[in-house]
């Protein structure tokens, strides 16, 4: 079928057919596997409230593997498909390359999940997300999710031929806009993540099925989180394109520097990959001077390179801001932004979130030593309830308001309630995060069915304090689930009964983008350099949060019993 | 024009780059050089540090090395399950089995005295976190683990499995004397 190009009469946005119903496939698919992760997430949280306890263990720890497999491999990746489509098709205004490819990848994917999920479902592959050897699960179970991971490469290949198609068919002039660039880098990432898990998984789905023999444990655990860890960077990729998408959408916002920003983005390319080392920080096999030249991921340029986005980011909104006129005082232009907007609140909530909350607490628990205080309790979820949940979960939640109208040409239903759940999501995903973390400061262990440990030889009582922290866990876990549940609820009712809008002119021919270097450098020099002082003080403001809690916990660490 | 669209200066890479940009690049650079000496800092002047000692191991011959020292510094037996309390020798070698779905032997220790504690696991990855005073540790099968321990406070210390490892996993809990 040859490509028809749809120009949306809202956005402007010109999407190709083939690009256009691969993303919404792959985005209803993905919000499919957020509905059973949502259902999961309930009995998980319902059965850690201490005071309801609501499964029995086999099955606590069976759901929670489908909660891990469900939420951080097939809803992110599903959608991160769609934006990967997005931003090369759609932003470049190109044909999509191959998709007959991408629809290979993208049943791949599809029967992958469901494949995973029968054997979980079977009960005898209850081995957690990370599946350490010598644990066995059935071996449908690591070939379910050898078949996503081949999918998702298809994906990706495809994403880098669109790129060359836009390139030779000259649909832009100069360089790739920064939200493409942003989604290349997810994109590259994602090709040695994926690498590196066909390196584990492979061998693991042998084993399992008798031909190789045995395989060494901590070698697992080294190479699984070259795809463990490196898949979240993909995610941080997407989510920080996402971000910067919905500056540009929203308030025009362009980039502080095109060249800060871009070269934040080489930075995850070039150091991120060595963030897997910080799984390991207590485990026997590695030397300590391997540890903390990995972990400070030679001198910290990740976090830089995050530390760059999160200034750049609410810089170009203040920019942009300030612009339109508002001017008085450090915020103003924070005040006068559209926090009705749900596009708005949520990307927006999911930056301070995932900056304080997830950032902090990440570089924290990284740090060599200071990772015995925390290493498997329940820090680590409430750690990664900031990061992926908050950040990358509610990014994509924001965007998809704009989706719903500009790429299912459907008006969202019930606006009032839209308005909300940015916030009751995004509120107690954050709160959750906290009193998790909380949790695991006293000692929680992560993954463990109950704090009586009945059956034990022994007695141990945590503190009140932790009984506490758990119920908290349970509260706003509950709500939380009711503010994505919410989400699921709006985006499917609006693809259903949401009033269909015009879906503008389809052409034969794809409309280049305009070449606006000549123009706009004009205007460039009449607009010339704004201040950005309000987001310096809450850079600030973030950095020396960012310095006490870490030296606090040096301070825990030095009260420990002695360790050399 | 916007992040959406290609940058409108085509030669955006000449673009200088604003102060108030720099400032905050060099204050991430520099607090991430802080992190990064902290941590070597620590290394030499810190009196927590994970033990760099570990050597590949089979579970048979962990197991073997174990119950010789439980053999030889047996001063009691506690439970129904007559698990044995092992005194380990004042500033000597102390050997802890993590297996399903228990922390095998009961361990007594002297409140200032360092002990060197052998740690593996016969099966699964178990996870040793050493509670109330939080300290946790990845113990893999194959690897012998030997981490220097000084207690600080005398007391009854438990130690929980924070690494998932099975149906049994909550009922995995070990403990620890300290006279």
């Amino acid at each position: 079928m040859a490509s028809t190009y749809r120009t949306c009469p809202v956005s402007g946005l010109q999407f190709e057919n083939h690009a256009e119903k691969l993303m919404r496939w792959n985005a209803v698919a993905g919000v499919l596997w957020l509905l059973v992760g949502g259902i999961t997430a309930l009995l998980v949280i319902l059965t850690r409230w201490p005071a309801i306890k609501l499964l029995p263990a086999d099955q606590f720890y069976l759901i929670l593997t489908a909660h891990g497999i469900d939420m951080l491999i097939l809803w992110i990746l599903f959608f991160e498909m769609a934006v990967l489509y997005f931003a090369s098709s759609t932003l470049l205004r190109c044909r999509l390359a191959a998709p007959r490819i991408a629809w290979l990848g993208f049943w791949l994917m599809a029967i992958g999940g469901i494949v995973t999920n029968i054997a979980i479902f079977q009960g005898e592959s209850s081995v957690m997300f990370t599946s350490y050897v010598p644990m066995q699960a059935a071996p449908h179970f690591y070939l379910g999710i050898i078949l996503v991971a081949v999918g998702a490469l298809l994906g990706v290949a495809v994403f880098f031929g669109t790129l060359v198609v836009a390139k030779r068919d000259r649909t832009y002039q100069g360089s790739l806009p920064l939200v493409t660039f942003g989604a290349l880098t997810a994109a590259i990432i994602a090709t040695f993540t994926i690498l590196a898990g066909a390196g584990i998984l492979l061998p693991t789905f042998l084993w399992s099925v008798g031909l190789i023999k045995e395989i060494d444990a901590q070698l697992y655990r080294m190479v699984w989180w070259g795809l463990g860890h490196s898949s979240q960077q993909i995610n941080v990729a997407a989510h920080v394109s996402v971000w910067y998408l919905t500056a540009a959408v929203i308030f025009g916002a362009k980039p502080l520097s095109e060249k800060v920003s871009r070269f934040a983005f080489l930075l995850y390319i070039l150091f991120l990959q060595l963030a897997s080392a910080h799984h390991l920080l207590s485990d026997p096999g590695m030397s300590a001077e391997w540890k903390v030249l990995n972990t400070s991921y030679f001198m910290y340029f990740a976090v830089m390179a995050s530390m760059i986005h999160g200034f750049t980011v609410p810089g170009a909104i203040e920019a942009a801001q300030r612009r339109k006129g508002y001017t008085n005082g450090l915020f103003e232009w924070l005040r006068k932004a559209p926090w009705g907007n749900p596009v708005f609140s949520g990307m927006f909530i999911s930056l301070v979130s995932f900056g304080f909350l997830g950032g902090i607490s990440g570089v924290v628990l990284g740090t060599e030593q200071i990772n015995m205080l925390m290493h498997n309790t329940f820090y680590v979820p409430g750690h990664f309830h900031t990061t992926v949940v908050t950040g990358t979960t509610l990014a994509f939640m924001a965007i998809t308001y704009l989706l719903v109208p500009v790429l299912f040409q459907r008006q969202m239903i019930l606006p009032k309630l839209c308005q909300i759940q940015p916030y009751l999501f995004g509120i107690s995903m954050s709160v959750l995060g906290l009193v998790m973390m909380g949790a695991g400061t006293l000692g929680v262990s992560r993954r463990h069915w109950d704090m009586a440990f009945s059956g034990a030889p022994f007695q141990y009582e945590w503190p009140g304090a932790a009984y506490l922290m758990m119920g908290f866990t349970g509260i706003f876990g509950v709500l939380a689930v009711i503010g994505g549940g919410l989400w699921i609820l709006l985006v499917v009712g609006s693809l259903l009964f949401g009033k269909k809008l015009d879906g503008g002119k389809v052409s034969t021919r794809p409309t280049p983008i305009p070449d606006q270097s000549q123009a706009a450098s004009a205007v460039a020099h009449g607009s010339e350099h704004v201040g950005v002082p309000g987001t310096v003080v809450l850079a600030l403001l973030l950095f020396v949060c960012f310095v006490l809690y870490y030296f606090v916990n040096w301070k825990y660490l030095s009260e420990v019993w002695l360790l050399s | 024009m916007s992040a959406i669209l290609p940058p409108s200066n085509r030669l955006w890479w000449k673009q200088p780059i604003d102060k108030v940009e720099w400032a905050w690049i060099a204050i991430a650079f520099v607090w991430g050089m802080v992190m990064f000496a902290m941590m070597v800092y620590w290394h030499v002047y810190g009196n927590q540090n994970l033990s760099n000692e570990a050597y590949k191991t089979t579970p048979e011959l962990f197991a073997a090395k174990a119950e010789k020292f439980i053999a030889e510094n047996t001063i009691r037996t506690e439970t129904e399950q007559a698990i044995p309390v092992v005194k380990v020798p004042a500033g000597g070698d102390g050997y802890l089995i993590a297996r399903l779905w228990a922390w095998y032997p009961i361990l007594e220790l002297e409140k200032g005295q360092t002990y060197k504690i052998h740690l593996s696991s016969m099966d699964y990855n178990h996870g040793f976190s050493l509670q109330p005073v939080n300290i946790n540790i990845q113990v893999i099968p194959g690897y012998e683990h030997v981490v220097r321990m000084t207690p600080t406070k005398e007391g009854t210390y438990a130690i929980v499995c924070n690494e998932y490892c099975g149906i049994g996993h909550h009922s995995m809990l070990g403990r620890i004397y300290v006279k």
